[in-house]
C-alpha cells in the first residue's frame, strides 16, 4: 500500500472513531453552557449504547434502537437535571452517579435479558446502520488524490457519521444564531440576569440537559448499532471522558471543539495502526502514550500552557431564585 | 401557608442519622425494584446477601478485607472534601501507589528484613499516591485548573502508564500475563488468619490482612488531623470560605496542594492492603473502581471517620454478599452493586437534600413544645 492510501486509510477510519466524539461533545456544549456541568456523558452514552442494542436486537429496526437509545439518553440527562436543577444538588456528584448506574446496570440487565455475559445478540441487516456510498464512488477512485479521497474517506461510512457533522452546523446555528442560544449561554454566564428578565433558569437549564441527553444517546446507538454489531459491556471505554476533554479543548465552542474531536479520534486511529510498528530510530512506538495523549494534552491545556480555556461563568453553580 | 424549608434548623440527630439513612434506604429500594424487575425476590436476595456477608468467620474475613480498601479511599475523598476539593483520582493514585510499592519491593525484597521492608512498602504506597494526587493539587492553587477534570485525566494517564510499565517494564521474564514476579515472602504483610493464630485463634483463611489496622489507625489520624491540629484548621478554614482564610493569614494554596497529598497519600494507601497483602505483586486493574466507591463511602459517612468506616462496612457486606449472591443466584452478576453504587451516589449525594423538606414538615408536626424557638446551638 502506497503511502497516500495508507493516509486515507487513516483518515477514514479518523472520522470513525471521532463521530461519537463529536456527538457526546456537542451533548456536553449544550449542557455545559446552560451552567451544567457534566461528567456523566459517559454514563448516558453506554446506557444508549445498550437500550439501542436490545431494542435493535428485538425489533430488528436501526431507527427504533435510535430512537429509544435517545430516549434513554434524554432519561438520565432529566435525572441529572433533577437532582442538579431542582435540588440543587453537586453536579459532579450527579455525573458519577449516573456514570457508575449506567456501568453496573448495562450489565446486570444484559445478563439477566440475554445471558450472553453482557453482551447483546449480534445484529445484522436493517438492525444496523450501513455504510452508504456516494454516487459515481467507483469512477471516482480512478481521479488521483482528489477522487480517492472522495471514494476512500468520504463516502463509505454510515449515516450517523454525516449525521454527526451536520448536527456540529447545527449546534453552532443554534448556539450562535437563535434566541434560544442566547439565552441558553446568558444563562451559563449570568443566571440572575436571565431570571431578572422574566425567563426561567430552570426551564432553559432543563431543555439543555434534556438536548445533552438526545445527543448523547445517538453517540451511544452509533457505538453499538453503527461502529460495532452489538452492545460489550464498558464499550464506551472512556470515550465520554475524551469527548470532556475535547469540550475543553474546544472551549466550549462547536467547531474548535469538532477540530480536537477529530485530533483526539486521528490519535486514536494512528495508534491502532502503529500497534507493534517499529519506526526507524525511534523503535516500536509505546501505544500507550498515544492513547493518553488526549488526556494529558488537555491537562496541559488547564494549566494554561497552550492558550487559556474558560469555562462558562455560572457552570457547576446551582442557581438560588431569590425568594 | 408556604414555608422556607432550608431556613429550618433540624436537631443534629436528624441531620446526621435520619436523612442519610432515609437516602441510603431510599437507594435500597430503588435496587429491590431493579432486582423485581429482572425476576428476582428482593427479600430473599437480601437473606442471601446478609448470610454471605456476615454468616461466617469466613464471611466476615471477606467483607472486612473490601472494608479496608474502602475506608482508605473513602478517608481520601473525606480529606480532600474538606477542603471544598473532590479529588476523584482515587482510583489512580491507589494504582500509582501500587506502583511505588511493586518499584522499593522489587529493588530491595531480597536484602532487607521483614520489619524493614513493611514500613517501606507503606511509606512508598503513600508517596507514590501523594505525588501523583499532587500535580492535579498544584495545578489547582496555581493554575486554576479544575481539579475534577484534571483528576479524572490523570486516572487515565495512571492507567495507561501502568499498562506501558506491566507489559514493557515490569512484566517477569518468560511469563505471558502482564504481572510483576511475585516479592519475597519477608515483603508480605502478614494475613489476619496468621496472626491471630500467634494468640491461638483459629480463623478461617481469607485475604485479609494486618492493612484493616492501619486502615483504622489512619481513622483516627484523620480525625486528630482535621479536627484536633492547626492544619486541620486550616483546611477546614480555607475550605468554607478563601476569603476568610486569607484574612486568617492562611495560604490558601498551601492548603490545597497540602490537602491533595495528604488525600493522595490515603488512597495510595490502598495498595498495602492489595499488593503488600493479597496479590503479592503487581497485577493489572488491582484498583477494581474501589477508588470510586471512596467517593460513595465519603458522601454516605458524611466525611467524618467514623461515617466512613459504617458506610465502608456497608460496602464490604454489599461487595462480598454481592460476590456470594452471583454465586447463588444465576440471574444476578456482580455488577449489581456497582448499580446499587450508583445509585447511593444519587440518593446519599446528588439528592441529598431531597428528602430534607418533608422531615421538616414532619418535624414541625410532632417537635417538642421548647423547640418552638430555633435553637442557637
Amino acid at each position: 500500500m502506497d503511502s497516500l492510501s495508507a493516509l486515507f486509510a487513516v483518515l477514514d477510519a479518523t472520522l470513525r472513531v471521532s463521530t461519537p466524539l463529536i456527538l457526546a461533545a456537542m451533548a456536553g456544549l449544550f449542557s455545559e453552557r446552560s451552567g451544567i456541568v457534566d461528567i456523566s456523558l459517559e454514563g448516558k452514552m453506554l446506557a444508549s449504547a445498550f437500550a439501542a442494542a436490545s431494542i435493535a436486537a428485538l425489533t430488528g429496526s436501526a431507527w427504533l434502537a435510535l430512537l429509544v437509545g435517545m430516549l434513554v439518553g434524554v432519561a438520565l440527562g432529566l435525572v441529572h437535571g433533577f437532582a442538579c436543577i431542582t435540588h440543587r444538588g453537586n453536579q459532579v456528584v450527579s455525573g458519577l452517579a449516573i456514570n457508575i448506574l449506567a456501568s453496573g446496570l448495562t450489565v446486570v440487565l444484559g445478563i439477566a435479558w440475554f445471558s450472553q455475559g453482557g453482551q447483546t445478540p449480534a445484529l445484522s441487516g436493517d438492525a444496523r446502520f450501513r455504510p452508504l456510498h456516494f454516487p459515481f464512488e467507483e469512477a471516482a477512485r480512478d481521479i488521483p488524490v482528489a477522487g480517492q479521497f472522495y471514494a476512500d474517506v468520504l463516502s463509505g461510512h454510515n449515516i450517523l457519521v454525516y449525521l454527526a457533522l451536520l448536527l456540529v452546523a447545527i449546534t453552532w446555528w443554534v448556539v450562535y444564531r437563535t434566541r434560544f442560544g442566547l439565552r441558553l449561554r446568558a444563562v451559563g454566564e449570568n443566571p440572575l440576569a436571565v431570571d431578572t428578565a422574566g425567563l426561567s433558569v430552570s426551564g432553559l437549564r432543563y431543555a439543555a440537559v434534556a438536548i445533552c441527553g438526545a445527543l448523547a444517546g445517538i453517540a451511544g446507538a452509533y457505538l453499538s448499532t453503527a461502529q460495532n454489531a452489538s452492545f460489550v459491556r464498558e464499550m464506551t471505554a472512556g470515550q465520554g471522558y475524551i469527548a470532556l476533554a475535547a469540550l475543553i479543548f474546544g472551549k466550549w465552542r462547536p467547531v474548535p471543539a469538532l477540530l480536537a474531536c477529530l485530533m483526539f479520534g486521528f490519535l486514536d486511529a494512528v495508534a491502532i495502526r502503529l500497534q507493534g510498528v517499529v519506526l526507524p530510530g525511534i523503535g516500536e512506538v509505546p501505544v500507550q502514550l498515544i492513547q493518553a495523549l488526549p488526556y494529558v494534552l488537555t491537562v496541559v491545556l488547564l494549566a494554561g500552557f497552550i492558550g487559556r480555556a474558560v469555562a462558562p461563568k455560572a457552570v457547576g453553580v446551582p442557581f438560588v431564585k431569590e425568594r | 401557608m408556604k414555608i422556607n424549608t432550608a431556613s429550618v434548623p433540624l436537631p443534629a440527630w436528624l441531620e446526621v442519622v435520619v436523612i442519610p439513612v432515609l437516602n441510603i434506604v431510599l437507594a435500597l429500594v430503588v435496587a429491590g425494584f431493579i432486582m423485581l424487575a429482572i425476576g428476582v425476590d428482593p427479600i430473599e436476595a437480601t437473606v442471601i446477601m446478609v448470610r454471605g456477608a456476615l454468616g461466617s468467620d469466613y464471611a466476615i474475613g471477606y467483607t472486612l478485607y473490601y472494608t479496608t480498601n474502602f475506608i482508605f479511599t473513602g478517608l481520601a475523598v473525606a480529606v480532600a472534601f474538606h477542603a471544598s476539593l473532590f479529588n476523584i483520582g482515587g482510583e489512580g493514585q491507589a494504582y500509582i501507589g501500587g506502583l511505588g510499592v511493586t518499584l522499593v519491593f522489587l529493588l530491595l525484597d531480597r536484602w532487607l528484613p521483614a520489619f524493614m521492608l513493611i514500613p517501606i512498602g507503606i511509606a512508598a504506597a503513600a508517596l507514590f499516591g501523594a505525588a501523583w494526587a499532587f500535580i492535579p493539587g498544584w495545578l489547582q492553587a496555581h493554575r486554576g485548573s479544575h481539579v475534577v477534570i484534571t483528576t479524572i485525566m490523570f486516572n487515565f494517564i495512571a492507567a495507561s502508564l501502568m499498562v506501558y510499565l506491566l507489559v514493557n517494564v515490569l512484566i517477569q521474564p518468560g511469563q505471558m500475563s502482564p504481572e510483576s514476579r511475585q516479592f519475597d515472602e519477608s515483603a508480605w504483610l502478614p494475613f489476619m488468619h496468621e496472626f491471630l493464630a500467634l494468640f491461638g485463634m483459629d480463623v478461617t483463611r481469607t485475604p485479609l490482612n494486618l492493612s484493616l489496622l492501619l486502615a483504622l489507625v489512619c481513622c483516627v489520624g484523620v480525625w486528630l488531623y482535621i479536627w484536633r491540629t492547626r492544619w486541620g484548621y486550616e483546611l477546614r478554614t480555607a475550605g468554607q470560605s478563601e476569603a476568610a482564610a486569607v484574612y486568617a493569614g492562611i495560604r490558601p494554596k498551601t492548603v490545597i496542594v497540602s490537602a491533595m497529598c495528604v488525600s493522595g497519600a490515603l488512597a495510595g494507601l490502598m495498595a498495602v492492603n492489595e499488593i503488600m497483602g493479597v496479590h503479592h505483586r503487581l497485577i493489572m486493574n488491582f484498583t477494581a473502581g474501589y477508588g470510586f466507591t471512596g467517593i460513595a463511602v465519603a458522601l454516605m459517612g458524611r466525611n467524618h471517620p467514623i461515617g466512613i468506616v459504617m458506610a465502608s462496612l456497608l460496602f464490604g457486606v454489599l461487595y462480598q454478599g454481592g460476590a456470594e449472591l452471583a454465586f447463588d443466584v444465576p440471574l444476578i452478576t456482580r455488577e449489581m452493586v456497582v448499580a446499587v453504587q450508583g445509585l447511593i451516589i444519587l440518593f446519599s449525594g446528588a439528592l441529598a437534600l431531597m428528602l430534607r423538606p418533608w422531615v421538616v414538615r414532619v418535624w414541625l408536626l410532632f417537635r417538642p413544645p421548647d423547640t418552638l424557638e430555633p435553637a442557637h446551638a
